[in-house]
């Protein structure tokens, strides 16, 4: 516990720089979104205290707004605003308003009906009652409403990071899909404690009486505005082309770190989610981005990868893992699973995963129709015979091949399967696997040798580049140090790769990644 | 002045005032008298506009108030209320200045008349800096009557005053509210459901009973002279009382013993029977000396003032 501890410590300690820098977005994030979720749900609120006929609908559709999920609400957003801060505040404020709207309502509809009579009596014009009746007599439930606001915002920040906007979840969610629990607590404690101190500050506020809460009043937006204003610091990293990379590959040897040490680039680089990355590629909002070679979306946006000339990104060819355990409990799978392998190739799986992400067929289909095309499909059995349970990681690719998986385990055996998809990465899928929730689920050679293993880096650098040995160490060392079984690769190898745009790789004749690192130096 | 003339006002379908009108002359106090519901309160509220006539006109010093700014009219006229309504977040001093400030008094101004009003109200110095739910009942009436009365409007309506207040406060407050001399400069129309409340303080009532007025009169009129049957059963229950009340020593002066020549400190026929009655109880005294018209005085005792208020009572009976 203690060396665990220790290790933490060490970690946020060697990236304290970065850490600070996303507290601080983080920080700016909240408040900023803050900030305008009260300068529109304030005079909502008001508003709909003055005019009672229009509070169920002003409520209702904050209350729906509230409802749609944060990462859903995220993708709506980039069509309409593209990715980084935009839309990243503007969802958070979304999520702000519903709180702030209807305390303010139930505060001004809640105070004496007596005290606002006296104030009408006593010749007060409407704004005079707003002003010095109603609003500070509310302000004590409107606080709370900001309160709760608040909180909820320095939750939903975390998910910023999907979309380039920074802020503390990209440590969490890098150490999520990079096996890296420091990482991860070195995102989530700061989150926490953040929204704690932050909480118990306002409730300070609230607390006060009429008298201190005057002058609290004031000074309250100008610490907002200025903890909104954290946001605004400028990253100082100026250069032409702007990088998108996953919190993932920013973390990773081959990765966003292989590409500083071996070719010397020096990018600006955001961090985002790859569920938009290629998007935001496509909408020209990013020029280079970190993509998987078979990616469907390489095809849909007309990307071109740029060539790996000092070879740093390690082969990942994907195969079904399996505990040793399930092989035993059932004797058909490991020759089921098989039958898939060295079938699918980089070309046929994209195409594949062309159909899925850009064509919006159901994985199911798609699986479907290449079992049928390639004869492997065979009508389901309904066996009864045990429950085999697939996981997959949360993109199309993992999605196509559990259906595949299921068919083919439906159709050879008398086994009845149930799928987990959609796991959110390597280290959630992984953990699945191995607290025996899941069977089995296709894992990738490089994703097992460098995030699961972690290897001694002099052992993992000479692996590295042959795709044989690496399939080898991993087999080795799973059976030894997990228990668990490497099954014939399937045949397609999705490795990393950097991405441009067709046109634009054509305009600045970049093919390689030299030669991105030798534009970026020139201009 | 303040007039009335043929005000009515719907809620919904129920008509909650039926074409009232009334007159109060310059620094009268005429009382709103009658039931929940009656209509009192709001009949009270069109004075000020907190709530609009749905017909009929309102006048106060022969302007028709329809014409004027409602703010502007509220912040000329003091307006006193049940539940007091101090703004919870304000103290003491800056609610009695809530309408000088609205009308951009001086600092120094307010301060002076604040000052002067919480001595007249028998305010505790110190309260002027606490905050409303740190002060009892019936200071907090008094600081409700302060921020009615700081600009020394010419009209206040009072929408029962005293409502709100336990019994032995509410008696004594009533007491300082008669002698206050702030009030007997003013015009005012107060609302009651208290028959004893009205009595004491009313030069006129006004009975009202389901959105109607039943009748006017002063005091002794409504109790003499009732113009029906509601208006008599609505007095019935404290009738004696009240008449103790009403009358007047120079009422019964007919039926008192003969001038005396007696000399010394004498009280005048302008006290009612009650109060003398009161008097003769609490002292040791066994007699009163009464001064009446004509510089006459006359020493009465117990026996003779009970004995005077009958022969005065069936006189009235026989009228």
């Amino acid at each position: 516990m203690n060396e665990h501890q220790q290790t933490l410590w060490q970690f946020m300690h060697e990236q304290s720089d970065k850490l600070f820098a996303q507290t601080l977005q983080h920080v700016g994030l909240t408040f900023i979104s803050l900030l305008i979720a009260i300068a529109i749900g304030l005079p909502l609120g008001i508003l709909i205290a003055r005019k009672r006929k229009l509070s169920g609908t002003v409520l209702g559709i904050a209350g729906i707004l509230q409802t749609v999920p944060s990462i859903a609400l995220l993708g709506f957003m980039i069509p309409v605003l593209g990715i980084g801060a935009k839309p990243a505040i503007v969802a958070l404020l979304i999520y702000a308003l519903l709180p702030i709207i209807r305390n303010t309502y139930t505060g001004i509809i809640g105070i004496d009906q007596h005290v606002k009579e006296a104030a009408r009596a006593m010749g007060m014009s409407k704004s005079q009652i707003l002003l010095k009746v109603e609003l500070p007599l509310a302000i004590p439930v409107i606080l709370a409403g900001i309160r709760t606001a608040m909180v909820i915002n320095v939750g939903v920040a975390t998910l910023a990071s999907f979309i380039a906007a920074g802020g503390l979840g990209e440590f969490i969610f890098g150490g999520i899909s990079l096996n890296n629990t420091n990482m991860i607590l070195a995102g989530a404690i700061p989150a926490a404690l953040l929204a704690i101190i932050l909480d118990a500050l306002l409730s300070l506020i609230q607390k006060m009486d009429f008298k201190k809460l005057r002058k609290a009043l004031y000074i309250l937006p100008v610490v907002i505005l200025i903890l909104g204003g954290f946001y605004a610091l400028p990253s100082a990293y100026g250069s032409t082309l702007t990088a998108g990379f996953t919190p993932e590959f920013m973390g990773r040897q081959d990765g966003d770190l292989g590409l500083k040490s071996t070719y010397g680039l020096k990018i600006h680089t955001i961090v985002i989610s790859d569920a938009v990355m290629y998007k935001a590629a496509f909408s020209k909002e990013l020029d280079v981005i970190s993509g998987y070679s078979t990616d469907g979306r390489l095809k849909a946006f007309d990307l071109k990868i740029l060539k790996d000339d000092k070879s740093i990104f390690p082969p990942y060819y994907a195969a079904p893992i399996v505990r040793d355990e399930t092989l035993k409990q059932f004797p058909q799978l490991a020759e089921t699973l098989n039958l898939l392998a060295g079938k699918i190739t980089d070309l046929v799986m994209t195409d594949l995963n062309y159909r899925t992400d850009y064509l919006h067929q159901t994985p199911e289909r798609v699986a479907k129709d290449f079992l049928i095309s390639t004869g492997l499909y065979k009508a389901p059995k309904n066996g009864h015979n045990g429950v085999v349970r697939i996981g997959s990681k949360i993109f199309g690719e993992q999605y196509i091949l559990a259906e595949m998986y299921s068919m083919l385990i439906r159709g050879n055996t008398d086994y009845e399967v149930s799928t987990k998809t959609g796991l959110g990465g390597t280290k959630i899928c992984f953990d699945a696997l191995m607290n025996d929730q899941i069977d089995f689920y296709p894992e990738y050679t490089g994703t097992g040798l460098l995030v699961l293993l972690q290897p001694d880096p002099k052992i993992a650098k000479e692996m590295a580049h042959n795709k044989d040995k690496t399939y080898d160490y991993v087999s080795a060392e799973f059976e030894k140090k997990f228990k668990i079984k490497w099954l014939k690769p399937i045949g397609f190898n999705n490795s990393y790769a950097l991405m441009m745009r067709q046109k634009q790789s054509k305009d600045l004749n970049v093919n390689t990644i030299t030669d991105l690192k030798n534009y970026l130096d020139k201009n | 002045m303040i007039e009335l003339k043929e005000i009515s006002k719907k809620f919904g379908d129920t008509l909650a005032i039926n074409k009232a009108s009334f007159k109060v002359e310059e620094k009268e106090t005429l009382v709103l008298l009658g039931t929940s519901g009656c209509g009192k309160t709001t009949t009270l509220k069109m004075i000020n506009r907190l709530i609009e006539p749905d017909a009929g006109q309102v006048f106060i010093n022969g302007e028709n108030i329809t014409n004027q700014d409602p703010d502007i009219l509220r912040t000329g006229i003091g307006y006193v209320m049940q539940n007091i309504g101090l703004f919870p977040h304000y103290n003491v001093a800056e609610n009695i200045a809530v309408v000088p400030k609205l009308l951009k008094w001086d600092k120094e101004k307010i301060k002076v008349r604040t000052q002067e009003l919480i001595e007249k109200l028998h305010l505790p110095e110190n309260s002027l800096s606490m905050f409303p739910h740190e002060l009892s009942g019936g200071q907090q009436q008094r600081v409700g009557l302060a921020r009615a009365l700081v600009t020394d409007p010419s009209v206040l309506l009072m929408d029962e005053p005293f409502g709100a207040l336990d019994n032995v406060t509410r008696t004594s407050i009533q007491k300082e509210f008669k002698g206050l001399e702030e009030l007997k400069r003013k015009t005012i129309v107060m609302v009651t459901h208290d028959v004893q409340e009205a009595f004491e303080l009313a030069d006129r009532i006004c009975l009202m009973d389901k959105g109607k007025i039943i009748q006017i009169g002063t005091p002794k009129e409504l109790l003499y002279q009732p113009i029906n049957d509601f208006a008599r059963k609505f007095l019935a229950g404290q009738r004696l009382f009240l008449e103790f009340k009403v009358v007047k020593m120079q009422d019964i002066w007919p039926y008192l013993p003969k001038v005396t020549l007696q000399d010394g400190k004498s009280l005048s026929a302008d006290m009612n029977v009650w109060d003398a009655m009161e008097l003769l109880r609490s002292s040791d005294r066994s007699e009163l000396l009464v001064s009446g018209a004509n510089k006459e005085s006359k020493a009465v005792n117990f026996e003779q003032l009970t004995k005077g208020f009958n022969q005065f009572q069936n006189a009235q009976v026989h009228e």
